[in-house]
């Protein structure tokens, strides 16, 4: 099979374009509908692995302690980041629970060690085993975990709530807040140029 | 300026590379992978048009039961008050939490008829073969795209109350089926934007639209 290691082709309009050498930090953009094609980033590797592992510890913080606490008429209630599916669960609606759980819990942990099993080994210099499966599935569950617009919902509940009642943030809120941010810089960070460029396509490439 | 199937090459979906294929190569079996990371390739995403259609008429159905039938019930020492999604809004109006009412007004009301709007508008437009402003269209697409995911706000404020407010007489929060018919439109509306091919756009944008650029 016949390749073009120069050439890379819009992904929105499939206009051809000659691949360039970027300057760090700038982007090559489709001269015709403007999509972006690639981006020069420094360091991608190490900074996405740092924020990556950054991600993780969050993670595990926002999933073990309470996210918020209730308090009503003398009375008090916590929750974690869970309870909500648990009680969707409890209340017969399965398929909001499964769906909720997957993309406030599932994804964004799938997410995380799937970098981490990528860029791990390659930031020493070699491939982990079915490294190109396991990136396209990282990359297929991007726009799936939801971390950030989960924690847009948390706002709005409080919000909601502050009227008639008292809430008072758990670690788990602060832990929550730093992934949605780890993980957006992540996202930022990444060059999926560095993986591809570690597979050798058939002495070909 | 010309595009990747006017030169018998494929773009592969995943790591980007470029094949060159024959021009009748592309949807015969057996199927073409990628050489570097073992995906079909496709010159066009197969179908898309049917299943872009398929779900966004999907979503078209349940938006009405998501919109009329309460997400959430609060029942406070006996008395319940239903919430539609419109209606959460409104309290939050009526509470004075204006930017917080603005952005789910956005997330939950705008955003989900913007996208089947401007999903049906891209599908009809490339079904007609409109050359007509294709990059506002890809544009457009785009910004399905983007915004699409942000209408779960709405979903994930219901998963954080009903998990916190379980106080007995005091205040309880129960869910409501209009939340599923809601969290189903979000869903379906994502997947139809993401089964649509964008270079569907371009193929029939006449050469003149090429030389404005
Ligand atoms: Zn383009």
């Amino acid at each position: 099979m016949n390749i073009h290691a120069d050439l890379i082709a819009c992904h929105e309009c499939d206009l051809l374009h000659q691949i360039v050498a970027l300057d760090s930090g700038s982007q090559a953009n489709c001269i015709r509908c403007g999509a972006k094609l690639y981006k020069e980033i420094r360091n991608s590797l190490d900074r996405t692995l740092s924020l990556t592992v950054t991600g993780l510890i969050l993670f595990l913080l926002a999933n073990f302690y309470p996210l918020l606490t209730f308090e009503m008429q003398g009375r008090s209630q916590q929750n974690n980041l869970i309870s909500g599916v648990l009680e969707f669960f409890s209340s017969g609606f399965w398929g909001l629970g499964i769906l909720v759980f997957l993309v406030s819990i599932i994804f964004p942990l799938i997410y995380l060690l799937g970098m981490a099993y990528v860029l791990v080994p390659l930031r020493m210099g070699h491939k982990p085993w079915k490294m190109i499966s396991v990136f396209k599935v990282v990359d297929y569950l991007r726009p799936w975990a939801m971390i950030e617009v989960y924690m847009l919902g948390i706002i709005v509940a409080i919000v909601k709530l502050s009227d008639f009642a008292t809430i008072t943030p758990g670690i788990a809120l602060f832990s929550f807040a730093g992934l949605f941010v780890v993980i957006a810089a992540a996202n930022a960070s990444l060059d999926p140029r560095i993986v591809w460029r570690s597979v050798d396509i058939d002495g070909e490439y | 300026m010309t595009t990747a199937r006017e030169n018998s090459l494929v773009g592969c979906h995943h790591c980007n590379l470029i094949v060159a294929v024959g021009p009748d190569d592309i949807g015969l079996a057996p199927k073409i992978m990628c050489p570097r990371c073992s995906s079909v390739l496709h010159q066009r995403k197969p179908n898309s048009i049917a299943r872009s259609w398929a779900l966004l008429i999907a979503a078209v159905i349940l938006y009405i039961p998501a919109n009329t039938i309460p997400i959430m019930t609060v029942t406070s020492f006996g008395e319940g008050s239903p919430d539609t999604i419109m209606s959460g809004v409104i309290h939050l109006l009526e509470a004075d939490q204006i930017p917080i009412a603005a952005l789910v007004f956005f997330a939950s009301i705008v955003v989900p008829i913007f996208k089947i709007v401007m999903i049906s508008m891209i599908l009809i437009s490339v079904q007609f073969k409109s050359g007509w402003r294709a990059k506002d269209r890809t544009l457009i697409y785009r910004l399905t795209e983007v915004v699409g995911r942000w209408s779960m706000i709405d979903i994930f404020m219901i998963s954080i109350l009903v998990g916190l407010v379980k106080l007995g007489n005091i205040a309880t929060i129960e869910v409501g089926f209009g939340a599923v018919a809601f969290a189903a439109v979000v869903v379906l509306t994502m997947f139809s934007a993401t089964y649509f091919d964008p270079r569907l756009i371009w193929d029939h944008a006449q050469s003149n639209e090429l030389m404005e650029d």
